[in-house]
C-alpha cells in the first residue's frame, strides 16, 4: 500500500535526520526530501495507518492507542522548582507516525499579528519572559497560506471581521454545521458578537487518496479511518515516501544527539524495538519531538562539552512553557442537539481575541467555540485523559442507578459545550526537566513538568468562561454550568520550551530554527513558539516547519551546514 | 446482532465523500479490519467466563443492574456488561484482578453487616441493594445509616461502576454494549458515519450569512 522507502543504512551520513514524525517533523520530511535530500525520520512511536484506527474507546483511551505511555514514560509534576515533583500522568501527546496531529482536535486557526508583537504594544509584564517574535505574521503568512492548501483545510475566508489578512482563501469550503454551532452563532449574534465557521484540519471534499470528513463522531482523541483528519500521516508523510528519499522509521526512540570535537552535531542515538543502541549519522539533525520531548532530548544529551544539555548555553531549554489558558461552560437544551455526530468545532468566535489590560485587568485574550468533546463513556463518566477530568453531565449528578441512567438518557444528546481557549505567560519557572529520580521504561530520566500559572491566565479563563455562560443563556440552555478554574496539573499543549530569538543569551534556536549553539542542529515544534497564541497552535506550528524548510535548504545549499 | 455490522455496512455502503482512489488504496485493509473487529466481537461473549466463577459473575450482574438499571429500557444486564467484564478482567484491566477479588467479598460482608438475614448481593431486594452500595458510594451525600468503613468494598464498587458504564456504552465491535442497546438508551444511532442534519437546531440552518452591520466592528 505504501511506496517502498528507501532503507538507509545507520553508518550512512544522510543529508538529514528528523527526530520526530508529528505535525512539523511530517511537513519538513516532505520538504526537504522533494527539495532533494535524503532524510531519516526517526520516530519513537509504532507506524500505524487508517485500518489501525478504531472506535474502540478502551484502547485509544485507556490503552493509549496513539498517545505516550503512562507506565513505559512516567512522568512527575510539583507547582514550583523548590518542590518535591510527584509521580502523576502529567501530559499526553501523540506517540505514532504523525505524532498529536493523528488524534487532535484539528482546530486551525491562524495567529493574528498580535500574536507576534504584543510586548511591544502592551509593554513588558513583570515577572515574565512575555517577549515578541523575531519574525512577523507578514513573514508567516505564506506559510500560513501553504498549509491550508498542502495539508488540506477547510474554512471560510473572511467570515470573520478580526481574521488577519490573507494571500488566498481556502482550498475547501467549511465542514457542515452542527446544532451546537447553529445554537452557538445565533445566540453570539444576539449579543453582537462575530461567530464563524471553524476553521479545520479535516477536509470538507475528498483529495487524492484521502475521503471527505465521514461525520463518524470519533473525532478528537482518536485517529480517522477515511484520513478525512490532516494528520501528518494523511497528508505530508506519503509525500515524503513517495520521493524515494525519506524513510520513516518507527519504534525508533532518540535519547542523544551524539556530537563530534568541533561541537557538532553528528546523528542521532536510539533505542530500535527490541532496544539495541544505534546511531543514525546525519549531516545536519532536525528536532520535531514536541514542546517536553525536544527539551528533554537536548538535555539527555548533555555531555563534556555541552554539561547543561546542548544548545542549553541560555540555560533555557526546557523553560517557558506555555498550556494555553482553558476553560469549559457546558449547557443542555430542549431539543437534540445529536452533537455526538461530526467533528468537534463547527463555530467559533475572535470578539476577544485582543483585550485591553486596562480595561480588564490582566493580559491576554482568547476565542470561544461551540463544541461537543465526548465519547459516549467520556460523556457518562469523564476520566479522560485525566482522572477526575469531568464527563459530560452537571455537577453533582447522579453516578449511579435508575437517576444515572435517565441523566444520560435525557442529557447525551441535548448536551453541547463552549471551549474558552486563550493565552498564557511565558514564566521562567514553568518547565520541563529531567525528574533527578524517576526513570522511565528504558532507563532513562524521566519528564519533570513544573507549572503554576500566571494569575492573568486564571482571570482570562473566568473572565471567558464568564462570556460563554452569557452566551449559554442568551441561546436559552436550560441549564448551564461550568468546570471549576483551576490551576493547570496537566499539559496539552506543549509550547515555548526552546524560544525563537535573535539574542543567544534570551533564547535558544534563531529565526532559521537553528540553535544558536550548535550549526547544524535545528529546533521545530511547539517548542519555538515565543508566545502562546490564543490557544490553537497547531497551524502556526506547521507554518513555522514550512518556513524552517525553506530556510535550513536555503542553508544547505549554500554549504552553509557543512563543517 | 441488528447494527453489529455497522462498519462493513459502512464499507460497503456509506462510500459518500470517499474519493475513488481511497477506496482503491484502502478498501482491502479495511474490509480485513472490519472482519477482524467482527470476529473479535463473536469471540467476545464466551459462553463461559474466563475470570469469574458463576456465583461471582451472577453477583457481578445483579451489582451491576442496579448501576445501570432495566427499567422500560434496557440495563447493564441486557447489554451483556458482566461479559465486557470478565474480558476485561483477563485483557486490560488484568491490573484490577485484585480489586475484584478483595472487593467482592467485602462487599458482601456489607450485605451480611446491614442485612444479617441475607446471605448474598443478589439475593437481596432491590431496595436493599441500593441501600448497600450507597453506603459504599464515597460521593453519595450522609450513608443511610452508620457503617463500618470498607475501603476494599468502596474501591471495588468505584471500579465496577466505571467497568459498567463502559461496558454498557462502548462500540459494540469493540466487546461491550451488547446490540448497542447502550446507545439506544442515550440516543445515540448506532451508525458508522452520518449526514447533516444532525439534530433539532441544524435541520433548518439556512447556511453562513455574513452580518447585517459588519463594518462598525474591528
Amino acid at each position: 500500500m505504501r511506496p517502498d522507502q528507501p532503507k538507509y543504512k545507520t553508518s550512512e551520513e544522510v543529508d538529514f535526520v528528523i527526530i520526530g514524525s508529528g505535525a512539523a517533523g511530517g511537513i519538513l520530511a516532505k520538504e526537504l526530501s522533494t527539495n532533494g535530500f535524503r532524510v531519516v525520520v526517526l520516530e519513537q512511536g509504532p507506524y500505524l495507518s487508517e485500518s489501525d484506527f478504531t472506535h474502540d474507546e478502551i484502547k485509544v483511551l485507556k490503552e493509549d492507542l496513539l498517545t505516550n505511555h503512562p507506565k513505559l514514560q512516567p512522568n512527575t509534576f510539583r507547582k514550583t522548582p523548590d518542590e518535591k515533583a510527584k509521580h502523576q500522568r502529567a501530559l499526553v501527546y501523540g506517540r505514532c507516525v504523525g505524532g498529536t496531529s493523528v488524534h487532535f482536535t484539528a482546530n486551525f486557526w491562524r495567529f493574528h499579528e498580535i500574536d507576534f508583537i504584543e510586548r511591544s504594544k502592551i509593554g513588558p509584564i513583570p515577572g515574565t519572559g512575555f517577549a515578541d517574535w523575531p519574525i512577523t505574521y507578514a513573514d508567516l503568512e505564506p506559510y500560513y497560506t501553504k498549509v491550508e492548501w498542502e495539508v488540506g483545510i477547510s474554512g471560510l475566508a473572511g467570515a470573520s471581521p478580526f481574521d488577519p489578512p490573507r494571500s488566498k482563501p481556502y482550498p475547501m469550503p467549511p465542514l457542515p454545521v452542527k446544532s451546537s454551532g447553529v445554537v452557538f452563532e445565533r445566540a453570539a449574534r444576539k449579543l453582537g458578537w462575530h461567530p464563524f465557521p471553524t476553521p479545520m484540519a479535516i477536509l470538507s471534499q475528498p483529495r487524492p487518496g484521502r475521503g471527505a470528513c465521514a461525520n463518524c463522531g470519533f473525532c478528537l482523541a482518536f485517529g480517522c479511518e477515511v484520513g478525512a483528519k490532516s494528520s501528518s500521516l494523511a497528508s505530508v508523510i506519503r509525500v515524503a515516501e513517495r520521493t524515494g528519499r525519506c524513510e520513516i522509521r518507527p519504534n525508533s526512540y532518540v535519547h542523544r544527539i551524539e556530537t563530534d570535537a568541533a561541537g557538532r552535531a553528528v546523528g542521532a542515538v536510539y533505542f530500535d524495538k527490541q532496544r539495541n543502541t544505534h546511531l543514525q549519522k546525519a549531516k545536519a539533525v532536525v528536532v520535531c519531538a514536541n514542546g517536553a520531548e525536544t527539551p528533554r532530548l537536548l538535555l539527555l544529551s548533555a555531555n563534556k562539552q555541552f554539561p547543561e544539555g546542548l544548545a542549553n548555553s541560555s540555560g533555557l531549554v526546557g523553560k517557558y512553557l506555555m498550556l494555553n489558558s482553558y476553560a469549559t461552560a457546558a449547557g443542555l437544551f430542549e431539543h437534540p442537539l445529536n452533537d455526538y455526530k461530526g467533528f468537534t468545532a463547527s463555530r467559533v468566535l475572535h470578539d476577544f481575541y485582543e483585550l485591553d489590560p486596562q480595561k480588564t485587568g490582566f493580559y491576554g485574550g482568547g476565542g470561544l467555540d461551540a463544541r461537543f468533546d465526548f465519547t459516549p463513556i467520556t460523556f457518562a463518566m469523564g476520566g479522560y485523559p485525566v482522572p477526575g477530568a469531568t464527563g459530560g453531565l452537571p455537577p453533582g449528578a447522579p453516578r449511579w442507578g435508575k437517576a444515572f441512567k435517565d441523566a444520560i438518557r435525557y442529557n447525551f444528546t441535548r448536551t453541547m459545550r463552549i471551549g474558552c481557549h486563550g493565552t498564557s505567560l511565558p514564566l521562567e519557572a514553568n518547565s520541563f526537566s529531567l525528574d533527578p529520580d524517576l526513570k522511565d521504561a528504558w532507563g532513562l530520566p524521566a519528564l519533570r513538568m513544573t507549572y503554576k500559572n500566571h494569575p492573568d491566565d486564571l482571570k482570562l479563563a473566568t473572565w471567558q468562561k464568564d462570556r460563554a455562560l452569557e452566551l449559554l443563556e442568551a441561546a436559552g440552555a436550560q441549564k448551564k454550568w461550568h468546570d471549576p478554574i483551576e490551576e493547570d496539573n496537566f499539559a496539552f499543549h506543549l509550547l515555548g520550551t526552546c524560544r525563537m530569538g535573535n539574542d543567544p543569551k534570551t533564547s535558544v534556536i534563531n529565526p532559521d530554527h537553528r540553535t544558536h549553539d550548535v550549526k547544524n542542529l535545528f529546533l521545530c515544534d511547539g517548542s519555538s513558539l515565543v508566545t502562546s497564541g490564543r490557544g490553537q497552535p497547531t497551524m502556526t506550528i506547521e507554518a513555522l516547519a514550512f518556513r524552517a524548510a525553506d530556510r535550513i535548504t536555503a542553508l544547505a545549499k549554500r554549504g552553509d551546514l557543512a563543517a | 446482532m441488528d447494527n453489529a455490522l455497522s462498519r462493513r455496512h459502512f464499507l460497503s455502503h456509506g462510500i459518500m465523500g470517499l474519493s475513488s482512489t481511497w477506496l482503491a488504496t484502502h478498501w482491502p485493509a479495511v474490509v480485513a479490519a472490519a472482519d477482524h473487529a467482527h470476529s473479535a466481537v463473536q469471540s467476545a461473549t464466551p459462553p463461559q467466563f474466563e475470570f469469574f466463577s458463576s456465583e461471582q459473575a451472577t453477583e457481578i450482574v445483579a451489582i451491576s443492574a442496579r448501576i445501570i438499571p432495566t427499567d422500560d429500557m434496557p440495563g447493564a444486564r441486557e447489554a451483556g456488561v458482566v461479559y465486557f467484564i470478565d474480558r476485561a478482567l483477563t485483557t486490560f484491566a488484568s491490573e484490577d484482578q485484585k480489586i475484584y477479588n478483595t472487593g467482592l467479598p467485602d462487599l458482601q460482608a456489607s450485605v451480611r453487616e446491614l442485612f444479617p438475614a441475607v446471605e448474598k448481593f443478589s439475593s437481596a431486594t432491590p431496595g436493599q441493594q441500593d441501600e448497600v452500595l450507597l453506603s459504599l458510594d464515597e460521593h453519595a451525600a450522609a450513608p443511610p445509616r452508620p457503617f463500618r468503613p470498607r475501603p476494599d468494598a468502596q474501591t471495588f464498587f468505584e471500579t465496577l461502576r466505571q467497568h459498567t458504564i463502559a461496558g454498557f456504552l462502548i462500540d459494540p465491535e469493540a466487546g461491550g454494549n451488547r446490540d448497542g442497546v447502550g446507545w439506544k438508551v442515550i440516543g445515540r444511532e448506532h451508525e458508522h458515519i452520518f449526514q447533516p442534519p444532525f439534530g433539532y437546531y441544524d435541520k433548518d440552518y439556512p447556511g453562513w450569512q455574513p452580518p447585517a452591520k459588519d463594518a462598525d466592528k474591528k
